[in-house]
């Protein structure tokens, strides 16, 4: 009894510590008094204030577009190059995968300043920038969810769709294609997550004119943070929470992988 | 596959790591080894040895320091009691464990604030007991306490990998050989999961070294880290020539680090995805 017990009540203060904040967060979101720390009874009139504050919502929906813009070039750019990377030789394999590591070894404070110094020599601070700047530090998890990907596959299903008579761009859809889109898929979400929980690297390339929710709360800090936010970070923490449910459930129980193959092919090979 | 034909596939990420990761790095060296006039100097490297910026940079390097062995010692346990228990559904307290890790991290800090400021939660219950109030914020403890918060995620999810893959056959064998648990513990479970322990280090001391968001909400811009004083370079002082020779400084460190510790990094980017 006594070790397991022990064991339950760690895990469990662990719990308590990783989601302490985020408990105070979604409590204040419902508290009727602005007070951080007394309770002034139930409302949800943050979450109406919320929605008809036009700064957070411009900030979400920038943070929002930029997640999924960026990891959607990220995407496309980063298999491309892994599968340009599988197919280097090694002195070049090597190159390109210490190249790879640089942005996600060095400190974010690094690669912001190093883009900005680069940026404002040829390019007005601003949606862009920081587009591109997100886009930079997408790329590396991008490629390092693929390439594991490309590197256990199996190339001889490939040729021998070939020696039967399938062409290449046929074969790569219906034999490569369904081995690598797991890793696609991963390395999207993981650029989704980095680019929205961003806050160092867009703080330096953003310029004047743009937030994001990270630099609009940033900024809010030391003026005193609005009871709007809370509510917003009640309603952030639920979606994600749904989002991961629904990414992760599927994979152990439906075949999510197997559905995707399946609309896949379909979509590419209706003749 | 025609491999000279899928190699050009690969010409747009190259541009893009020249353009963006390359270019910029050759940038920031150069505004390094210049002056405000453009004319060669090595005094913005050499400035890291002034007296306010090694006082920066030790206190960064200790805060850090801290902050990953205790991410360390509270990551174990989590591993072995997780590795031990027949719940069914690991996966779920493991999703559970790392779930925080996809919320904001600025809204993470300020609440954070919100708990240990001088008027927040934790003095209010001591206050309502009729305690006197702790001086827990704009403190070192303040800064590591937070860096602990943010960054466990990081360390306790390559740990409980590469703990939670040790085949059960292997320690079976070694407690067949006469081991007890403590052997067993520090000769088989300790050496296999060192390589965890390796990428939650570059994870979590890195980003702690060069961090400046929580030291500016939790120290209260009392404390200096090295990351607040490159960051004032850039948005105060305006001394960017000083800023990068700083960074390019700090760059070197996470260098070493990264070298020292970070041979698995590829294993870690994909243990991420889950």
């Amino acid at each position: 009894m006594t070790t397991k017990t022990l064991g339950r009540i760690y895990i469990a203060l662990i719990m308590v510590f990783l989601y302490a904040p985020i408990a105070v967060l979604i409590v204040l979101s419902f508290n009727a008094s602005r007070s951080r720390v007394v309770w002034g009874g139930f409302t949800l009139e943050w979450y109406s204030a919320l929605v008809s504050n036009s700064s957070i919502m411009n900030a979400l929906w920038t943070t929002f577009g930029l997640a999924f813009i960026s990891a959607l070039i990220s995407s496309v750019i980063g298999l491309l190059g892994s599968i340009g990377i599988y197919s280097m030789r090694r002195r070049g394999y090597r190159l390109m995968l210490f190249a790879t590591n640089i942005p996600m070894i060095n400190a974010d404070i690094v690669t912001g300043i190093a883009l900005l110094l680069w940026f404002v020599r040829f390019l007005p601070l601003g949606f862009t920038s920081v587009l591109l700047a997100h886009v930079t530090f997408n790329l590396p998890y991008v490629i390092l969810c693929i390439l594991p990907k490309l590197r256990d596959m199996d190339i001889y299903q490939y040729e021998a769709a070939l020696d039967l008579g399938a062409g290449e761009a046929y074969a790569f859809v219906r034999i490569l294609m369904p081995q690598i889109l797991p890793g696609v898929l991963s390395g999207f979400l993981m650029a989704v997550t980095m680019s929205m929980d961003d806050f160092v690297i867009t703080y330096f390339t953003k310029g004047a004119g743009v937030n994001t929710l990270s630099t609009l709360i940033y900024g809010e800090i030391r003026k005193g943070i609005k009871p709007e936010m809370y509510a917003l970070s009640t309603v952030l923490f639920f979606i994600v929470l749904l989002l991961l449910m629904l990414v992760n459930l599927p994979y152990d129980r439906i075949d999510l992988h197997k559905c995707l193959k399946r609309l896949k092919i379909k979509f590419f090979c209706a003749k | 596959m025609n491999r000279n034909r899928t190699r050009l596939l690969g010409v747009p990420y190259i541009i893009w790591v020249i353009g963006f990761t390359v270019i910029p790095i050759f940038f920031i060296i150069t505004k390094a080894v210049t002056d405000g006039e453009g004319a060669f100097t090595l005094s913005n490297l050499t400035a890291i040895f002034d007296q306010l910026h090694r006082k920066a940079l030790v206190m960064s390097v200790s805060l850090a320091l801290v902050s990953t062995i205790i991410c360390i010692i509270l990551s174990y346990p989590v591993a072995l009691i997780l590795r031990s228990s027949r719940f069914k559904r690991k996966s779920i307290i493991l999703f559970i464990l790392i779930l925080p890790m996809w919320m904001n991290f600025i809204l993470r800090i300020l609440a954070m604030q919100m708990i240990i400021s001088n008027n927040g939660i934790i003095n209010h219950i001591l206050e309502t007991m009729g305690l006197a109030p702790l001086k827990l914020i704009n403190t070192p403890g303040a800064i590591i306490l937070g860096m602990v918060y943010d960054y466990l995620p990081y360390m306790m999810l390559p740990v409980l990998n590469s703990i939670l893959s040790i085949p059960e056959d292997v320690i079976e064998a070694a407690k067949d050989l006469g081991s007890d648990s403590l052997h067993v513990l520090t000769r088989i479970i300790l050496p296999l999961s060192l390589s965890g322990v390796g990428s939650g280090i570059t994870m979590v001391f890195i980003p702690s070294m060069t961090e400046f968001v929580i030291a500016n909400i939790l120290g209260g811009g009392k404390i200096q880290l090295l990351g607040n004083i490159i960051e004032q370079e850039f948005t105060v002082s305006m001394n960017w020539n000083l800023g990068s020779g700083l960074s390019v400084t700090l760059m070197a460190f996470v260098l070493i680090t990264s070298f020292i510790f970070g041979r698995h990094q590829e294993d870690t980017a994909a243990g991420f995805a889950i």
